[in-house]
């Protein structure tokens, strides 16, 4: 056989593409998919996707779900990789969730409260038994409608901080800071913690946040309230002074409860952790919540073992965009590093062989 | 430039950023400048290190040069070229002479460098530490206080234990006497082409957000011991290509009962010998 050196990557790579090209469109006689399909019907995925992507917008999110053939890792990564590319306006003003156009609203820490449990549009209380009728299709009856409730529902925890059971919510006045500007150094301030937990992957914070729960850093959790609505972005452009309003975006968030007996500093009350995530994300909005709880154990006192209170490994590992692109860099070309331990490797042989020998 | 995208794909605010990185990083030969890594087109892994720090250093006038495991032609290799083909508009070459900055992966050219060449190097893990403490906050105060005890103890354990370090590639080195640095994952052999180098050398860590740098003739040592020089391996044959015996080579596999043909990894290297040989050797 002669060598055929690896020439030809230009080609390869265009013929990949090409194929792959072919691939994502399917069988030509199948109806092209659309993006407010997507955007509509596949709508959870278009929620993820935003959230991993730290970008809010659903016809980009719905493009990149279909660019990536629906592997929504991948489709993060296209919505992020267009996103650096965006010039920045403006900083927006907090938003304020207790004035969320809420569409679900539940506690789990009392029978009722003011404004009430709000179910909305759950899985929570379906029998998961593959609807056949799905498959086929077609219109559902209509859900029965209601007068809209103008009233803005109080979070859970301002009714707990009345009593000052719950501690009372802290903001720095210092600008937070951005980790997508700054590289992120240690120790990291709660303001960047949570910005790497709202773009973090949702498997990856729901393990860790399992592994509190079954006893790796336990800390007691209560689902003191899980909302999900549209809120509004306003920004104060510098020439007007006053906050302009620039668009709804839909957002869960989630706080929970923690028990905490208290330290030398602090009486024993509730403490927070607090999950916020773009779209209809409870899963990712708990799970953040809990590893937001936990990574605090050091701010409060608390013994850090568990792999979940630990700052710097979460952190470092959450992000699936990176994890992803080290993970899968593998199947690069290797080849150089490779011959060099073949050569190591055979010294050592040769080494080890001459001591048998020598031995014998 | 092209396709509604600014010159070399980054805004000019991010490669300020990056280019007031690589100053400090030049000024502190070897010390690991934290900075603002964006997400790029290309995945983490794939030299987004390397792509940003070429994407911040190059100008219209620029040649260059892109080599993966030292040949220009490896689809990475191919792609990142085309990337900068694509978003600056600059020439490209494959001849490490013609070209005035090299964006490599795992290899340093055979050609000796000069002064007027930048080389980058695309770096996955820029924390030469790391595998001895996997904290980067203990790794940096280790960094600060010049406490490289462990690294020394890891490279003794290896001599006790097999008669010779075991490390072949990403082998430490310090820079300047000062910083241990990670050279990259280039194998071994090529670590004495850091020492002194006239090059300006650059590194780039995208996903751990970190660029550092060796200035031009700066001094480079690999570590080792009195009583065990570092030295270097290389597959103990002849580029069947261009017979050249002081070459890294590749080994590659012709069959499946054990033949193997070495070549040299740098494909410019073995092609400019081979033309000035007329032809060379055929296999």
């Amino acid at each position: 056989m002669a060598y055929v050196a690896v020439k030809g990557g230009e080609q390869a790579i265009d013929n990949a593409h090409a194929w792959l090209a072919e691939q994502r469109r399917g069988d030509a006689s199948v109806p092209e998919i659309d993006l407010a399909q997507i955007a509509g019907q596949l709508g959870r995925a278009v929620d993820r996707v935003m959230a991993e992507g730290s970008c809010y917008d659903r016809e980009l999110a719905a493009l990149a779900v279909k660019q990536a053939q629906g592997d929504l890792i991948e489709a993060a990564f296209l919505l992020r990789a267009y996103r650096t590319t965006l010039p920045r306006f403006a900083a927006s003003e907090p938003v304020d969730t207790a004035r969320m156009l809420v569409q679900r609203r539940i506690s789990g820490v009392f029978k009722d409260l003011p404004g009430g449990q709000v179910l909305g549009p759950t899985y929570d209380y379906t029998h998961r038994l593959l609807d056949f009728a799905l498959a086929v299709g077609g219109t559902p009856p209509p859900a029965p409608q209601a007068e809209p409730d103008t009233e803005t529902l109080p979070r859970v925890n301002d009714i707990l901080a009345h009593e000052g059971l719950v501690e009372p919510d802290t903001a720095a006045d210092a600008e937070p800071g951005d980790l997508t500007r700054d590289p992120l150094s240690f120790p990291a301030g709660r303001d960047l913690r949570l910005q790497a937990l709202a773009r973090g992957d949702e498997g990856f914070l729901l393990s860790l946040g399992y592994s509190t729960q079954r006893g790796y850093g336990n800390s007691h959790p209560f689902a003191g309230e899980i909302r999900l609505g549209e809120v509004a972005v306003e920004i104060v452009p510098p020439e007007l002074g006053f906050p302009v309003d620039i668009g709804d975006i839909t957002l869960t968030e989630c706080q929970m409860v923690n028990q905490f007996a208290g330290s030398k500093t602090a009486p024993p009350q509730f403490t927070r952790g607090y999950g916020l995530s773009f779209g209809h994300a409870e899963r990712k909005a708990m799970a953040m919540a809990l590893v937001d709880r936990s990574l605090r154990a050091d701010e409060l006192g608390e013994d850090v073992t568990a792999p979940a209170q630990d700052v710097e490994f979460v952190l470092s590992h959450c992000d699936n965009i990176e994890a992803t692109g080290f993970v899968e860099h593998l199947k690069l070309p290797h080849y150089v590093d490779f011959q060099s331990e073949l050569e190591t490797v055979r010294r050592m042989r040769a080494d080890a062989a001459g001591l048998a020998e020598a031995a014998e | 430039m092209t396709n509604g995208y600014n010159f070399a794909y980054l805004d000019e605010q991010t490669k300020r950023m990056i280019r007031r990185a690589l100053l400090k990083a030049v000024a502190i030969p070897g010390h690991q400048v934290p900075f603002g890594s964006r997400e790029m087109p290309l995945p983490y892994g794939w030299g987004t290190g390397g792509i940003q720090v070429t994407a911040a250093v190059l100008g219209p006038e620029d040649v260059l040069k892109v080599i993966d495991q030292g040949a220009d032609d490896t689809t990475n290799a191919v792609s990142i070229r085309r990337f900068f083909a694509r978003t600056a508009g600059v020439r490209t070459t494959t001849h490490t002479t013609e070209a005035t900055v090299i964006q490599t992966r795992h290899r340093i050219p055979e050609a000796k460098l000069r002064e007027d060449q930048i080389i980058v190097y695309q770096v996955p893990m820029p924390e030469p530490l790391a595998n001895l403490e996997p904290s980067r906050t203990e790794a940096r105060r280790m960094h600060g206080l010049a406490e490289y005890g462990l690294m020394h103890v890891k490279l003794y354990e290896d001599i006790t234990r097999y008669g010779h370090v075991s490390i072949s590639y990403d082998y430490p080195v310090m820079v300047n006497g000062r910083y241990l640095m990670s050279p990259s994952p280039i194998p071994a052999f090529d670590n004495p082409k850091l020492n002194m180098m006239p090059a300006l050398q650059l590194f780039g860590a995208g996903r751990e957000k970190r660029l550092y740098a060796v200035p031009p003739y700066t001094e480079v040592r690999s570590l080792d011991f009195d009583d065990h020089p570092f030295r270097t391996t290389r597959a103990p044959h002849a580029c069947g290509l261009c017979g050249a015996t002081d070459s890294y080579l590749d080994e590659v596999v012709t069959d499946d009962r054990g033949g193997r043909l070495f070549v040299c990894s740098d494909t410019d290297h073995c092609e400019t010998r081979r033309a000035a040989a007329g032809g060379g050797i055929t296999p």
